[in-house]
């Protein structure tokens, strides 16, 4: 491998209560790959990308970004959580949502301006939501609402992507558009690293795939690793149905 | 005194003064604050802390033997404080959800709170009279210097807010988010909490333990049913909670003294119900409104589509076809026609109708007009 690790973890561990979530993860992600974690439910694949971003706190281990540790990278790195994970019905406007993507970089105190409106507004032509831009958040659809959730990463202008289940309860069009927007993020060199569940649409949309069930079961190039043999490791035995054409 | 007698000594008399400042500024605060707590679904907070602060009261006068407000409200402040701290610990550490841990919480405190104020009834001080005063508050105890109190608080409390405004903001929405970005998430809940703890604390005297999460929730309920920003629905809910205050202070002076807290609460209680029924966007009445207009544009349009669908077969798009026709057809009434030919996308001749050029091609559209308006 002559391409430089955006992320990796060492010995990860996870447990919420006695019984480990993540047992023992180690990952290495080579930068500029549009990677998709599979797993079965439990599997605890959010966990894994809620404890690289420092939000859980792991029993053991380390994750590094860059070779340094996370809080020392994290304008790096920009996340979309799961769109389950907040209240949709809260006062405020498609444009403000996408505005705290810049929050981070403001730092404490500082109030978002006219350039950080802009950046703003890009990024929401960016996923075709300007001319929704005012609209209040409970109005929007379940597709128009993970738009904007990508819109607020877009603006971070990160390096490393991480994504919660960004095609979750979101129609065809959406979900075209929205790995689109992927795929030419991974051209401009960026690592995508994405929690999926629709295994039929691994070849056609990642170049990179980590099985997961609690540990590791593999991780590596789909054309190489994304077989029979690995999906029956991870979601149990006698997986029959055959993904590859 | 009347209502109108009240407002002309409202500025003369140096107690009604003393007391509608104070209730309006604690409206106005609680109000502020109370937004934080509805938007964070905690509503049931502000309700244990107020029943949590009671047994601090009642030990800061056994401690002290004497009935100074500052020295109460002080233990007011403390024991509401370990209250929210052990909610907060109960919800993390053990298994049990939020409203298992406030409701837990509320009662053993309260419970706590009673015994010793029973315990402190028996006692053969006559300083003790007048304590349980802090279960229902009354406003008509309020001196200047608790006021001035209340102001100072507000005023650090606004100045915090708008300070930290972004960072409240987007913690309410997102937390995990926020902790992504780098701030420091614990740093900013126990901000809000902590003032939410003090407005509370400060409104003890006035409306009393039993009812102070009223004064916290029903302003913000009621400023959240007009406005989808975040910071008019802080500002009307501020401005909703001092009205409440100035009102309910008015009518119960004016009534024979009617309890203050009470009258407060229940004046913010109606700003709730008339939120709730008359708010253009959220509003019951508005969307019931809707809701029968949607369904008549609905049958005006299957109406439409029907005979879109007659006309079709004629060369001729205006051709007259018979009423009789449309009986076929379930959603037609005659109110429906007259309707359509307002909107001039049919014309009636007697007992014979034929759509007009703008109503075949309204209706060749419906369709995918709709479909479109959807996305």
């Amino acid at each position: 491998m002559d391409k430089k690790i955006a992320v990796q973890v060492d010995d990860l561990t996870v447990a919420y209560n006695y019984k480990p979530v993540l047992w023992d993860i180690d990952l290495e992600i080579p930068e500029g790959v549009l990677m998709a974690i599979v797993g079965p439910n439990g599997a605890g694949k959010s966990t894994l990308i809620k404890s690289i971003l420092g939000i859980l706190k792991p029993i053991a281990g380390s994750v590094s970004i860059y070779g340094k540790p996370y809080e020392e990278q994290r304008k790096l790195v920009a996340y979309v959580p799961q769109k389950g994970s907040v209240d949709w019905d809260f006062p405020t406007t498609a444009l403000d949502v996408v505005m705290m993507g810049t929050y981070g970089s403001l730092g404490w105190i500082k109030r978002p301006r006219q350039k950080e409106k802009k950046l703003a507004l890009e990024a929401l032509e960016k996923v075709g939501m300007l001319s929704l831009k005012g609209r209040q958040i409970s109005q929007l659809s379940g597709g128009q609402q993970q738009r904007i959730f990508l819109a607020r990463a877009l603006v971070q202008n990160a390096s490393i992507y991480f994504m919660d289940e960004p095609f979750q309860g979101v129609d065809a069009t959406t979900e075209i558009a929205i790995i689109n927007i992927l795929k030419e993020l991974r051209k401009k060199g960026k690592t995508v690293i994405v929690v999926h569940h629709d295994l039929q649409t691994v070849p056609e949309y990642f170049d990179w795939v980590t099985f997961l069930n609690v540990k590791k079961i593999a991780t590596g190039p789909v054309k190489d690793i994304f077989n029979d043999d690995n999906l029956t490791k991870t979601y149990g035995i006698n997986y029959k149905v055959s993904i590859q054409e | 005194m009347d209502l109108q007698e009240y407002f002309s000594l409202v500025f003369s008399d140096y107690t009604l003064r003393t007391i509608t400042l104070g209730t309006a500024i604690l409206g106005a605060v609680t109000g502020m604050l109370g937004s934080f707590a509805v938007l964070r679904k905690q509503s049931l907070l502000g309700d244990a802390i107020s029943h949590a602060a009671l047994p601090g009261i009642a030990i800061a006068f056994l401690l002290s033997g004497a009935k100074d407000s500052n020295t109460l409200l002080l233990g007011a402040l403390i024991s509401g404080l370990i209250g929210t701290f052990w909610i907060r610990g109960i919800i993390t550490k053990t298994h049990l959800k939020s409203d298992t841990a406030l409701g837990l919480i509320l009662s053993l405190f309260f419970g706590f709170g009673m015994l010793l104020l029973t315990f402190i009834q028996k006692q053969p001080n006559a300083n003790q009279a007048g304590l349980d005063k802090y279960l229902f508050g009354q406003a008509a105890t309020l001196v200047e210097s608790d006021v001035w109190l209340m102001a100072i608080v507000t005023g650090i409390c606004l100045f915090v807010l708008l300070l930290f405004w972004k960072e409240f903001k987007i913690l309410l929405f997102d937390a995990d988010y926020t902790k992504t970005l780098g701030f420091n998430t614990k740093f900013i809940d126990i901000l809000i909490t902590s003032f939410i703890v003090l407005a509370i604390v400060l409104g003890l005297q006035t409306v009393g333990v039993v009812l102070m999460s009223a004064m916290l929730l029903a302003p913000a309920a009621a400023a959240r049913q007009w406005t989808n920003s975040l910071s008019v629905m802080i500002l009307l809910a501020a401005f909703f909670g001092a009205f409440s205050g100035v009102f309910g202070t008015a009518i119960s002076a004016s009534q024979n003294n009617l309890s203050t807290g009470p009258v407060i609460v229940l004046v913010a209680a109606v700003f709730v119900a008339f939120s709730f029924i008359f708010s253009p966007s959220r509003g019951l009445l508005f969307k019931q409104i809707r809701f029968i207009k949607n369904r008549r544009d609905l049958e005006l349009h299957k109406t439409l589509a029907f005979m879109h669908h007659i006309a079709e077969t004629h060369e001729d798009i205006s051709h007259p076809h018979t009423i009789k026709l449309l009986n076929n057809f379930q959603g037609f009434t005659r109110k429906t026609l007259q309707k359509l030919v307002e909107k001039d996308f049919v014309t009636l001749n007697g007992s014979m109708w034929s759509l007009t050029k703008t109503g075949f091609e309204t209706a060749k559209n419906l369709y995918t007009k709709q479909t479109t308006e959807d996305e």
